[in-house]
């Protein structure tokens, strides 16, 4: 089988005509004498993706992005240019874009190409696309639609959508560096809306990750997703409203990780660290959560939707440490923030495309396992809610104030679970969040698959994961003040 | 100058260009085919803390075609135009239409809806900016917030962003539109800092013509006091209160709006506002008119994404909802004609009740101002709404302190129906521009 830099060469180089000649001009033209780091990053994605609803397959969509982003860096200062055209002129004409950010003169070039070669793969080089027929496809999507009709009367509408990312990159940097790396990247998303006497709800759920599209029909996974969503929805028609104010909430495992990716992760981005704009800057070393609390960001899980073999500036990713039995340790950097606080990128360099500019992001983002059953944190609580599915979040990395929304949730009395709740939005702060964590569980677990960050514009794939967890006063935003 | 160069040129070649797609389509047997090309060019520049952080340069190009066989349809894009890559993309498309089931309600929208007059919009005035210009500009923004007060210690940086395009739209009707456009902007974002308490935020400019920005200063200074008034602020007891929604927030409620009468949600049922045609949904004092053909507006536009021509109508009126929003889709599915909003909504103006943001502070007496909601706690097939909330504290009409980790929760029905007072401050920086919007009680929860 061909390694991912033949297939990259081939496709950015070979097929345009480009010659390792051809880059050497281009970097003479972008390096300048206080360049302190530039990169040329090809791309060239293909995504597909169909649609049902109403029983039918109502949506099929097939799209190519391919380009190149040319990149220059002085120190703080970044030049940017990209093209959508893969040829010599256009790259030149980048080139001398991107280096207008220096004033100084140009200076070296780059003729010892070399390349380099991730030392694990994390996931594998298949075509996900073609990994299943078209007619196996759209069976499956059909199968969803059956399985979530069949499962409840109430089902009114069933839609569900799967999507197949096949990503070819190349990263050419200032020290002739060649990475290379190929990624697949699939989803499915199922959503329900169920009625019962005149009452309206709604829920999904779905899951994917860094493989190939069986995983959904050897897995079983339509039937799964299709229950799941229904079982979701239903319990909304039984939701009252939940309470407002501040009490004890017990985060359930998996998905409700979102918790961690806005409380701390966010805020742990180097970017603002340097700039000194997060409520963490400078707080290295000090107390942020409870004793026993570890959180890591690990973007060396094998096939996991955040996962990545290198990061879009070809550092290999690692699992970094930001948090370990309570005090905070690191931050996530790329290659310019790192270079600024003079440490090195933890391979968090992420881009949406070839036509943004790569910045800290995160991969997956979790924390490790205590002690307890889950059964044993909740039966600990006398009065409070249990969150167990959650919508998304968001947060302000300044006041650290972060919110994230409950999609299903339960009240706790004296230690039981009671009737569910309406979706409410949970706010907190959080640089003292994870202070108040007072169990943490045995049960840690990652989320299916779906997640999205969006970060100044830009859309990455991303994990979270985190086991059971009480929190001691979490303010809940709901409508009932009784 | 931040242009498209020889745009008349590219206009007419992507019109030999849609022309070709249209012809190929129809020749592998494609009953209807329709397609957007768009093409850009901007330059946004950023500096932070004095000088320079970054300097881009934007070149993008797209085209995407729809092709229908029968009631069967498939979608391609691609940004590689080449003659071989764009016929890969029209190959790609048929055999996505192979595929999809037959659906009667597929298909282009009516013919005899597609635009045939186009107003002068005034929507293309490209500046005579360069990288140099731009930056001085921004480092003016950032130099005045950060002198503005002592307590403006960090800055995440001004930027000016410059943008102009070229979009096509055809399809075999024999629809063709072209519209040139640009957008400019100004915005800057610093960070105050007293004792412990340390708050970001921003203030922008945004106009299609580039003399109608907000100078350097204003911005700066607006960026700064906005900052500066967020210092200390605090969480609230769990209360019921009024609350008034900033000019900037009350976008988003009206966005609400648009999605719940829009005719997806509408032909899936799955809107709070269900069957709301000819409902009374707001007070009586509530009027909503869209008004697509706003000279140089940032929604205005003369045909949809579908070539359907808009048209000035009322979408609230005496607080009865009078028109959806619907595409040629969703229009038949629900029986109905498509309202030309293919693309969305276009320009939506909310009458204002004759008082001013002041009035309305006395009006409230003692409530909570937002000025910045957090989080998607919006549910749009019930309408439950909760939100982390940052804003102040009044009580008699007078501002008494900051607020923040605190969430405003409701159900947008009864929002709607609580509107008490829509204030004349206006911002006109969006498609939806209204001024301030008094709801009567929501719960605020908190500490
Ligand atoms: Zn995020």
């Amino acid at each position: 089988m061909k390694q991912a830099i033949e297939l990259a060469r081939e496709t950015f180089l070979t097929s345009t005509g480009l010659s390792d000649q051809h880059l050497e001009q281009v970097f003479s033209h972008l390096l300048r004498q206080d360049t302190t780091l530039a990169d040329l990053y090809f791309q060239s994605a293909r995504y597909e993706s169909w649609g049902l609803e109403e029983g039918i397959i109502k949506s099929g969509s097939y799209s190519i992005e391919q380009g190149v982003g040319v990149r220059a860096v002085c120190g703080e200062q970044t030049g940017f240019a990209y093209s959508g055209e893969i040829s010599l002129p256009a790259l030149l004409e980048s080139a001398r874009a991107a280096s207008a950010i220096s004033r100084a003169g140009q200076s070296g070039s780059v003729n010892a190409w070399k390349v380099n070669a991730p030392s694990r793969a994390l996931y594998g080089m298949d075509d996900p696309l073609a990994s299943l027929s078209e007619s196996d496809k759209i069976a499956f999507l059909q199968q969803i639609d059956s399985i979530a009709r069949a499962t409840s009367p109430y089902v009114q509408q069933v839609m569900a959508n799967m999507v197949a990312v096949h990503e070819i990159i190349l990263i050419v940097d200032e020290s002739g560096r060649m990475t290379a790396d190929v990624r697949p990247l699939v989803r499915t998303n199922v959503s329900v809306i169920v009625e019962r006497n005149g009452q309206t709800e709604s829920a999904t759920a779905g899951g994917g990750g860094r493989f190939n599209l069986d995983f959904f029909t050897n897995g079983n996974k339509a039937q799964e997703y299709a229950e799941e969503a229904v079982r979701k929805a239903l319990i909304n028609l039984d939701a009252e409203a939940a309470p407002a104010g501040s009490m004890t909430v017990v985060l359930g495992n998996g998905w409700p990780g979102v918790l961690l990716h806005e409380a701390i992760g966010h805020g742990l981005e180097g970017d603002f660290n340097r700039k000194g704009t997060s409520a963490f800057a400078g707080r290295i070393g000090e107390q942020v959560a409870a004793k026993g609390i570890t959180v890591v960001d690990d973007g060396t899980l094998s096939q996991r939707r955040g996962s990545l073999s290198v990061d879009d500036e070809g550092t290999e990713t690692q699992c970094t440490t930001l948090i370990e039995d309570g005090i905070l340790k690191g931050y996530l950097f790329d290659r310019q923030n790192a270079a600024l606080m003079n440490t090195r990128s933890t391979g968090n360099g992420r881009r949406q495309s070839y036509a943004h500019l790569p910045m800290p992001r995160m991969t997956n983002t979790y924390m490790q396992a205590g002690n307890y059953a889950a059964e044993e944190i909740i039966a600990s609580v006398d009065k409070g809610i249990y969150a167990v599915n959650f919508s998304g979040g968001q947060v302000d990395i300044t006041s650290g104030k972060f919110v994230f929304s409950a999609s299903e949730a339960y009240v706790i009395e004296n230690g039981k679970l009671g009737k569910p709740l309406k979706n409410a939005t949970l706010i907190g702060n959080g640089p003292d969040v994870l202070t108040r964590v007072s169990m943490v569980g045995n049960d840690l677990q990652l989320d299916t698959g779906i997640g999205v960050c969006g970060k100044d514009g830009q859309s990455v794939p991303v994990g979270v994961g985190q086991p059971t967890l009480r929190v001691d006063g979490l303010t809940v935003g709901g409508t009932a003040t009784a | 100058m931040i242009e498209l160069e020889n745009r008349f040129d590219t206009a007419t070649e992507f019109q030999a260009m849609a022309e070709r797609v249209l012809e190929a389509a129809k020749a592998k047997g494609a009953t209807a085919a329709e397609l957007d090309i768009d093409k850009g060019t901007g330059l946004s520049v950023e500096v932070r803390m004095g000088q320079v952080d970054k300097l881009q340069y934007h070149r993008d190009q797209g085209i995407n075609i729809t092709v229908y066989f029968g009631h069967r349809k498939g979608f391609a894009s691609t940004g590689d135009f080449s003659r071989q890559a764009v016929e890969d993309t029209l190959d790609a498309a048929c055999r996505i239409a192979r595929y999809t089931s037959e659906d009667e309600f597929n298909g282009l929208a009516d013919p005899e809806q597609m635009a045939t007059v186009f107003p002068k919009l005034d929507l293309y005035h490209p500046w005579e900016l360069d990288a140099e210009m731009a930056v001085e500009m921004a480092l003016q923004a950032e130099s005045v917030a950060r002198e503005h007060d002592q307590r403006i210690t960090n800055s995440e940086g001004a930027s000016v962003d410059s943008y102009a395009g070229l979009s096509l739209y055809a399809n075999s009707h024999e629809f063709m539109g072209i519209r040139h456009s640009t957008r400019h902007s100004l915005s800057c974002a610093v960070v105050a800092q007293d004792g412990d308490s340390m708050q970001r935020d921003y203030w922008y400019s945004v106009s299609r013509v580039p003399g109608y920005l907000d100078s350097a200063d204003t911005v700066g200074a607006e960026a700064a006091q906005r900052a500066l008034r967020r210092l200390h602020a605090r969480s609230l007891s769990t209360r019921e209160a009024p609350v008034l929604f900033s000019p900037q927030m009350a976008r988003g409620l009206m966005g609400s709006l648009v999605g719940a009468i829009s005719g997806g949600s509408q032909y899936r049922k799955a809107s709070f506002l269900l069957n709301s045609l000819g409902q009374q949904v707001f007070p009586e004092f509530v009027h909503l008119y869209e008004d697509p053909f706003i000279r140089q507006g940032l929604g205005s536009r003369s045909y949809d994404g579908e070539g359907v021509a808009t048209r000035q109508r009322d979408i609230v009126k005496d607080g009865v909802i009078q028109d959806y929003f619907l595409g040629s889709y969703s229009a038949r599915k629900l029986g109905m004609k498509s309202t030309g909003s293919a693309s969305g909504a276009s320009n939506l103006l909310l009458a204002d009740t004759g008082v001013s943001f002041v009035d309305l502070l006395q009006q409230m007496g003692t409530g909570l101002l937002v000025t910045e909601l957090i989080g998607h706690g919006i549910n749009s097939i019930t309408g439950d709404y909760s939100r982390g909330a940052v804003g102040y504290w009044v009580e008699d009409g007078m501002i008494v302190h900051p607020v923040e980790e605190v969430t405003i929760a409701g159900n947008l029905k009864d929002m709607f129906r609580g509107i008490v007072g829509i204030g004349d401050d206006v911002d006109e920086r969006g498609s939806i521009r209204t001024g301030s919007v008094l709801i009567d009680k929501m719960t605020i929860a908190g500490q």
